[in-house]
């Protein structure tokens, strides 16, 4: 089964980051082929910057993304660019705070920037929380797989933050789950 | 694994322990590697103050004996021509990774082209042969940079590793092997001529420091290295056996495969379009379409195309305007029909099965 995520955000966000900690633990931790492509551009520098991951049980040939299955918007900009032409078989993962629209698709609105800001004090950690709501909500890779894939990316000394910051998204896509359910 | 990553750490496996070059998008990563990895491996890595010292850098260091690369995009790689044809000239075995971006000029630095396949062969002036591998994977940046070292060393010519923006940037798994084989350089005899070959046409290598008296110049040269520049027949000698040494091994450095060879339609692809054939095959899934995929570009494999018997048409879809495809043209009596895209997008797959369907 392909899956293809994109993600959208502004640059310095961490977008490529994502992505890459995403394919790694697909590729690495839970034994699936991934891709990791990214818009390599000046909007990596500000603007709406954009990467995404091809996750797929069988060798991935072709390797762009052409119609995604999975958004993590974290931006208005992104979500204009990128976000807004989602089919209705997609789903989306939004930052509640810093995307004011929404999609005609499924979605969970995740509070990562708000939280990442006032309950770790550290707002650089909210593409982290938003990939443990991505994980949480969609199951794509496994728990395990994306916690080895972010104690493997991210810079020593701040192993205990960026953990705290995933499993914070895991109860924040849990709680979605549970609210969309109710 | 970036494939520029990938790239950097095949060319040290493989035992590459100098590198030159001058940072340009999208081949940056490479040089950023080789900087931090080359001291620890006790290598040298030199930024160079542009691309004609940068090429230059390394054919000295190739003359230690050491194996040496250098890394560039388009306008870098049009800088590089002149001393290309000298390293040519000097039978100088050396690396030049050239991760293509849209051209002319400053073109696209941020997107990825194939729009250096004509000029890698025939850039610099006079007649000349090298040798270039094409990589359409992650996994293949690395193999194919460690295979370019066996290449260049073996028939002493530069050689190429022609990617893209697309494969040089895209993440990937890949499989490292615990050692990749490497061929060491022929060492000249003591007593030889220098620049005397044996039937394969390549003399043994005369390093540096290790008691030969030689003369090495861009200038015509006999066996001794000498210049003689107004004979025709030494001139004729020499640059005939500087092409004859690469187009006579086409068998022998032959990298490709074969994909349904009683197909009547067939794709010819390397580097990056590579997976967008693979993919149109996959889906198609009935064995109709053939391809032929090269891993070697340069010297092009003639022979490879009467492997499909049937063939009605040859597509070659590449990143340009139709480069290789007027290559491969000229070596069959079979229409080659170029599936030109340029523009940084790769070819989808369902505009490659459209396009085949149309003739089947």
């Amino acid at each position: 089964m392909r899956h293809e995520v994109r993600f959208s955000g502004f640059g310095g966000q961490g977008i490529i980051l994502s992505a890459v900690i995403l394919g790694r633990a697909a590729a690495i931790h839970d034994g699936k082929n991934a891709v990791q492509t990214q818009v390599y551009g000046p909007e990596a520098r500000g603007g709406a910057s954009m990467s995404a991951v091809i996750i797929d049980d069988e060798p991935i040939l072709y390797p762009e993304v052409t119609s995604p299955d999975v958004y993590v918007i974290m931006s208005q900009e992104g979500f204009l660019k990128y976000g807004a032409g989602a089919p209705e078989s997609a789903v989306m993962l939004l930052d509640a705070e810093l995307v004011q629209d929404r999609p005609s698709c499924r979605y969970h609105a995740v509070p990562a920037t708000s939280e990442a800001k006032n309950t770790l004090k550290k707002v650089i950690v909210a593409n982290i929380v938003m990939l443990g709501a991505l994980v949480a909500t969609t199951g794509i890779v496994s728990e395990a797989a994306i916690e080895k894939a972010v104690l493997d990316s991210v810079p020593k000394g701040t192993e205990d933050l960026n953990l705290q910051a995933l499993r914070l998204g895991f109860d924040l896509g849990r709680r979605s789950m549970k609210d969309e359910a109710a | 694994m970036q494939g520029n990553t990938a790239c950097a750490e095949g060319a040290l496996a493989a035992g590459c322990r100098f590198f030159g070059g001058y940072p340009i998008t999208p081949s940056t990563e490479i040089a950023e590697l080789m900087a931090r990895r080359m001291p620890k491996v006790g290598g040298t890595f030199v930024q160079m103050e542009d691309e004609l010292a940068s090429i230059a850098s390394v054919i000295g260091a190739s003359w230690t004996g050491t194996r040496a690369m250098t890394a560039t995009s388009g306008p870098g790689f049009s800088l590089m021509m002149e001393n290309i044809g000298y390293a040519i000239m000097t039978e100088t075995p050396c690396v030049i990774v050239d991760v293509q971006r849209g051209g002319p000029s400053t073109g696209q630095p941020t997107r990825a082209a194939q729009g250096d396949m004509m000029q890698c062969r025939f850039g610099s002036h006079g007649d000349t042969s090298i040798i270039a591998v094409s990589p359409a994977s992650v996994q293949e940046m690395y193999e194919l940079t460690a295979k370019a070292f066996d290449l260049a060393d073996r028939y002493r010519v530069p050689t190429f590793v022609m990617t893209d923006e697309i494969i040089g940037h895209m993440r990937e798994r890949i499989a490292i092997p615990d050692a990749v084989g490497i061929t060491p350089r022929r060492p000249l005899e003591q007593g030889s001529l220098p620049f005397a070959a044996g039937e394969d046409g390549v003399p043994g290598f005369p390093a540096f420091g290790n008691g030969y008296g030689v003369h090495v110049t861009g200038l015509t040269h006999d066996e001794r290295g000498y210049p003689s520049s107004t004979d025709p027949h030494v001139h004729a000698r020499l640059v005939s056996r500087l092409v004859e040494k690469v187009e006579g091994a086409r068998r022998e450095m032959a990298d490709f495969t074969v994909t349904n060879p009683d197909a009547e339609v067939v794709f010819i692809s390397y580097g990056a379009p590579v997976r967008s054939v693979e993919q149109a095959i996959r889906d198609m899934d009935d064995g109709r379409i053939g391809h032929l995929r090269l891993r070697v570009v340069w010297p092009f494999p003639d022979f490879a195309l009467a492997a499909f018997t049937s063939a009605r048409v040859f597509l070659m879809p590449e990143l340009n305007l139709g480069q290789m495809a007027r290559e491969a043209a000229r070596l069959t009596n079979v229409p080659v029909v170029p599936v030109p895209e340029i523009g940084g997008e790769l070819h989808l797959p369902d505009r490659l099965i459209a396009l085949a369907e149309g003739y089947l």
